[in-house]
């Protein structure tokens, strides 16, 4: 057997220090602020095509978003988690993902789902308490939205295992928060997937903020994306409020992933501008000073302006658009709202395979209730 | 007299606590400035300091493992998981470690910590936010696992588990948080654990339940007081350690016990107890054990919760099921 490194250290001369490696934390970006293109922009945006593309699902997101927070206020749905001011990044990430790649989304990536295909009734209807929202008409291999923080890391891992075994190219790709980033599986997935070289991106939504708790009380790290380094996995940030930069890194990131090239951790910066949830009043912990500043920065009026001064967009098309989400969303809100409610042997039938006997009394004891209850 | 609901109980009693003892401490995430994300630990941070009222990184085993390491130390975290769901990262922590830690040590290290979360549903909450975890820990040797059902309960019961010395896994039924109120004196007086409490006196069947299902075991004995039918009621609050013999002592007056629960049937604390009856009371008994309890199923999203939840009308089934021995 060969002498491992380690056997060699202890042989020789043991070194006062050892010098393992200077590490740079590159961060990606193309459009600044006002939206104008600060390099060469990647081959995708080359035209108004897939550019205008991406807008509409920026704006798409947002105004589901809106609407599902008003769901909410009138009782329609439950407690419900929007994107506001980081829609980029969950657009950005699904149009880089191929049909065959598979999502591990949080609780947070209505926008990546949309674009993936997961209909807008199947949100409502989960975020309404309602399992067959996670029944996806499509995509079907995508994982359901996680709540425990962080838990759809070593997931996204394991599939990329799978991937890897049967020689797929595909990717598996994992949405987290920065609190996400605190979780041991977090690292244990980061570390997974290095040992193996796995065909996974890990996406951090870095939003400052894991409900009260702001990144500085998450981390002493200058950045999280070195995360990385520690388990041998590329670690790279990117302006998370710029889509064509965070469209860009994960693409590259995929077909390294699909090459053979291993994992990619990708730390997206961007800002929550609303609550953490409904359920949440970020007044409490939050200057609203800070979100009044953070404002200038969110990624659709920047996309808008680029487009715009390409001559590639106007107020029509705005207002043209607006007008379809609003349609869209209504359509999808009437055929939720259309849908009779389980029946409480929803409890029971996909809990097993077939249906035990022993819970089939069970299963009609609960019909039974709910026919009492009328 | 201040009336208040069960989360500012809770809260009195953290700070209560926490002025009378300098080495109480209170950890968990958004415990500080957000007051907890149910407002339990809400002003402690503002009168206590950031040092004694400790936001963490969100990481359930590293709270549940860093508080081992503290009461270690002879402070008292309390800790704070925010929702059910979220507990599990802690099991081994709890399991392998606050639980053993003065049995491995023949009493040289102790964990006088307590682990304060929610449990179960009927708020509507996301997904992991419903569940009753109670008979998982209710399993583990060396621990005490303590769900009060009032805010009077909450205020006595959490004063007691801070001041216990060994770890204490304090479920808060979070249906209860703002249901109702209780004027609670604070005046610092703990309750016993490893009590049961006869919540009110009867002599035709014994219902025995805690935390939130307390509410139906009581309306269902109020339903049937007006047929004629006298139920005892008890909140047996500390299910581990069990206190068997108050419950053996009401079975042996009425000879008839329905157990209430909202954990799932299999395996839950219900067996426990109707298997301590049947080895300890059966000759007392007239009628088989009757338990009322959730399905044996994945605690279902919002819109069938309530069909998951034992109600008090199939509380009341059991009661006449029961009243069918003669
Ligand atoms: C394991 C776990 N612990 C606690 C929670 C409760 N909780 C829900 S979201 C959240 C903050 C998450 O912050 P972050 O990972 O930064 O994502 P963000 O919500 O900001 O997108 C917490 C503590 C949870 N869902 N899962």
């Amino acid at each position: 057997m060969q002498e491992s490194r380690h056997e060699a250290a202890q042989r020789a001369e043991l070194p006062a220090t050892t010098v393992v490696a200077r590490f740079q934390i590159g961060c990606l970006r193309y459009l600044d602020q006002a939206g104008d293109a600060l390099q060469p922009l990647p081959q995708f945006a080359a035209g108004p095509e897939t550019l205008t593309r991406m807008y509409q699902a920026l704006v798409l997101a947002r105004a589901f978003d809106a609407k599902a927070i008003a769901l909410q206020r009138t009782g329609k749905i439950g407690t419900y988690a929007a994107a506001l001011g980081q829609e980029a990044v969950g657009v950005g990430t699904a149009f880089a993902m191929g049909a065959e790649d598979v999502l591990f989304p949080s609780y947070r990536e209505s926008a990546a789902m949309l674009v993936r295909g997961v209909t807008m009734e199947e949100l409502l209807l989960y975020w309404a308490g309602d399992e067959r929202g996670s029944n996806f008409s499509g995509p079907r291999a995508d994982f359901p939205i996680c709540v425990p923080v962080a838990s759809q890391a070593p997931h996204a891992a394991g599939a990329a295992y799978a991937f890897k075994l049967r020689g797929e190219r595909r990717v598996a790709v994992c949405v987290l928060g920065d609190g996400a980033t605190s979780k041991g599986d977090f690292y244990e997935a980061i570390n997974f997937a290095g040992v193996h070289a796995l065909p996974v991106v890990f996406v951090i939504n870095n939003n400052g903020w894991a409900i009260s708790v702001p990144l500085r009380l998450q981390t002493a790290a200058q950045t999280l994306a070195q995360k990385a380094i520690a388990a041998g996995v590329e670690g790279l940030q990117v302006d998370g409020n710029d889509v064509i930069a965070v469209r860009d890194a994960v693409e590259r990131a995929a077909a390294k992933a699909r090459s053979g090239g291993g994992p990619t951790l990708i730390e997206a910066l961007t800002y929550r501008l609303g609550d953490h949830t409904t359920a949440d009043d970020a007044t409490r912990y939050r200057d609203p000073e800070e979100v009044k500043a953070q404002w200038r920065f969110e990624p659709i009026a920047r996309l808008r302006a680029y487009l715009s001064g390409r001559g590639w967009w106007d107020k029509e098309r705005e207002e043209a658009l607006h007008g379809q989400c609003a349609e869209r969303i209504q359509k999808a809100l009437d055929a939720f709202e259309a849908m009779p409610p389980p029946g409480p042997e929803a409890m029971f039938d996909h809990l097993y395979a077939s249906l035990p006997k022993a819970l089939q009394a069970q299963r009609a004891r609960a019909i039974e209730e709910h026919r009492r209850r009328g | 007299m201040a009336e208040v609901n069960l989360v500012q109980a809770i809260n009195m009693a953290l700070a209560h606590e926490m002025a009378r003892d300098p080495d109480v401490i209170v950890l968990g995430e958004d415990v500080g400035a957000n007051g907890g994300v149910f407002r339990a630990t809400v002003d402690l941070q503002r009168r206590f300091g950031l040092e004694r009222v400790l936001d963490t990184p969100l990481a359930e085993g590293l709270i549940a493992g860093a508080a081992v390491g503290m009461a270690a130390q002879g402070l008292k975290p309390v800790a704070e998981i925010q929702f059910t769901g979220f507990i599990h990262a802690c099991l081994d922590q709890i399991i392998n470690h606050a639980a053993r830690l003065r049995h491995r040590t023949r009493g040289r290290l102790t964990c006088p910590m307590v682990l304060r979360s929610t449990c179960g549903a009927g708020i509507h909450a996301p997904e992991h936010h419903s569940e009753s975890p109670e008979a998982i820990f209710a399993h583990v040797p060396g621990v005490r696992v303590v769900i009060p059902s009032s805010p009077l309960r909450a205020y006595g019961l959490l004063l007691a588990a801070i001041r216990d010395p060994d770890p204490v896994v304090f479920l808060e039924p979070t249906r209860l948080y703002r249901l109702f109120k209780q004027e609670v004196p604070d005046d610092g007086e703990a309750l016993p654990l490893d009590a049961c409490f006869v919540e009110r006196e009867g002599r035709d069947v014994t219902l025995v339940s805690w935390g939130a299902s307390l509410r139906e075991a009581l309306a269902a004995a109020q339903a049937l007081s007006a047929e004629g039918i006298a139920a005892e009621v008890i909140d047996v609050a500390t299910l581990k350690i069990l206190d068997m013999d108050t419950i053996l002592e009401s079975v042996a007056k009425t000879g008839r016990c329905v157990i209430v629960h909202e954990a799932p049937r299999c395996a839950g604390f219900g067996a426990e107890i109707a298997a301590n009856l049947a080895e300890h009371g059966l000759l007392a008994l007239f009628a088989p054990v009757q338990r009322v309890t959730g399905y044996d199923v994945v605690t279902p999203l919002a819109r069938l919760e309530q069909e998951f939840m034992p109600g008090t009308a199939r509380v009341v089934d059991a009661v006449h099921r029961a009243m069918e021995y003669r």
